[in-house]
């Protein structure tokens, strides 16, 4: 295996004394861990931030094997770690990147989508600038893990206007009329996800409806634990917005 | 070849950090050869340490006493309180001698990764230390990664309901560092810290 590519870092596990396992996102290749000699010297250290983006070369004599990382900073997001909105931001896009893709499945979108959330996240001068990116974001880490919400017609009706809710158990949009006396089940389907402006109700709506659905689908197990830097960077948001 | 408890003893050794299976058996040949010298009072300060070893019910700090000698030291500014993640960062702090206030070891970071909550961390602990009064001051002496960062504005979320000034240790250019070796990231931390010369 011979890899050399730009890439999303997203985590970072000590190995042994100096080394570390470092899992990044690739366009192409997915996300890949890689062992990265003195990974944690004063060095490597800030090259291996999760959200930097860096040049990565991997070399495996087999594809099974895990693989040899040199890494090289194209961009460092340290910066943001001093604000706490952005900072819980990347925790949590990162965190949720590393738990849920697997290994050597390439996901092109996704890197895409990363990178968009992570400058957007940088360039933004408040929140609300990112914070429907990441709902979507969330979105598409369902849809590309086989998860995915059907948000263009309604469940009971068939109609494709009016749709305002979203079936907990199905995925599927349904509108007010199709929701009968079911919409207290029903979760809010925010209005930026159907061609809308974004506010923050249909944010923090947006956020209700991708957690119901990754904490259902994706996140479960111990996995599940990564939902509590999520919840850290909902609390942040609704203060923000209090 | 070694005997059995010369091989055990190789085995323990070689388990610590820093140490390898040739370093180890480097050590033992060293401590069976000066015996009086370097293996007796090895043992007796093992020894000692085992029996007297105890974590501080104040600070979190590793100690042969509780309260820890930090902590009762009376010499010590109890207006000012330092937050570090690990007891290996508090020793790092006070071997500096920079710091003349008390200290609180948080025993870890929140991780999204490894699954650390703020109740597997001495949180609730700090915020009862703090909710007592008598502090002016609490230093949040994270380490400058992405998860100690999240602590340290968790914690400064957590505390700004108290009649605390709240601060951060600075981040940018090391002693001795050179700005051409420097990464981008740590270059833009030292050019917001900037302030005037004069």
């Amino acid at each position: 295996m011979h890899l050399s590519t730009s890439a999303i870092v997203l985590s970072l596990r000590s190995h042994g004394e100096h080394g570390a396992i470092a899992r990044l996102l690739t366009p192409e290749a997915g996300m890949q861990a890689g062992y990265v000699r003195g990974g944690r010297s004063r060095r490597l250290k800030p090259v291996l931030i999760p959200g930097n983006i860096v040049q990565a070369e991997y070399r495996a004599r087999t594809e099974e094997q895990l693989a040899q990382l040199s890494v090289e900073l194209i961009a460092s997001r340290a910066p943001l770690f001093s604000e706490a909105l952005p900072a819980a931001a990347i925790d949590w896009a990162a965190a949720l990147s590393a738990t849920a893709l697997p290994e050597g499945q390439p996901y092109p979108r996704l890197y895409d989508a990363l990178d968009g959330l992570l400058a957007a996240i940088e360039a933004a001068p408040s929140a609300k600038g990112w914070a429907a990116a990441l709902v979507r974001y969330e979105l598409l880490v369902l849809a590309e893990l086989g998860f995915g919400l059907d948000l263009t017609e309604c469940a009971a009706t068939g109609r494709r206007d009016g749709l305002v809710f979203v079936s907990p158990k199905s995925g599927r949009a349904v509108s007010g009329e199709g929701a009968g006396e079911y919409r207290d089940r029903l979760l809010p389907l925010p209005a930026f996800l159907t061609g809308g402006e974004a506010d923050w109700d249909g944010i923090f709506d947006g956020l209700r409806l991708t957690g119901h659905f990754l904490s259902r689908d994706v996140l479960i197990d111990r996995q599940s634990e990564a939902l509590a830097a999520r919840d850290r960077l909902i609390d942040r948001l609704k203060r923000v917005v209090c | 070849m070694a005997s059995p408890e010369i091989e055990a003893l190789t085995q323990a050794l070689a388990r610590l950090p820093g140490l390898g299976p040739r370093s180890a058996r480097r050590a033992v040949l060293h401590l069976l050869k000066k015996r009086e010298v370097a293996l007796a009072p090895l043992l007796r300060a093992l020894d000692a340490v085992n029996d007297k070893l105890a974590i501080c019910s104040t600070c979190g700090n590793v100690d042969t006493t509780d309260p820890c000698s930090i902590c009762a030291d009376t010499r010590r500014d109890p207006r000012l309180l330092c937050v570090v993640e690990e007891v290996s960062d508090l020793w790092a702090l006070d071997r500096s001698r920079l710091f003349p206030g008390h200290f609180h070891v948080l025993g870890g970071r929140l991780s999204a990764l490894e699954g650390i909550r703020p109740e597997d961390l001495s949180i609730d602990k700090l915020i009862a230390r703090v909710a007592v009064g008598g502090i002016d001051e609490v230093v949040l002496a994270m380490n400058a990664t992405l998860e100690g960062q999240t602590t340290a504005h968790y914690l400064a979320e957590r505390l700004e309901t108290y009649p605390v000034r709240i601060t951060q240790l600075a981040h940018g250019l090391p002693v001795g560092g050179e700005l051409d070796y420097l990464d981008e990231g740590t270059l833009a931390q030292a050019l917001r810290a900037r302030r005037p010369v004069v």
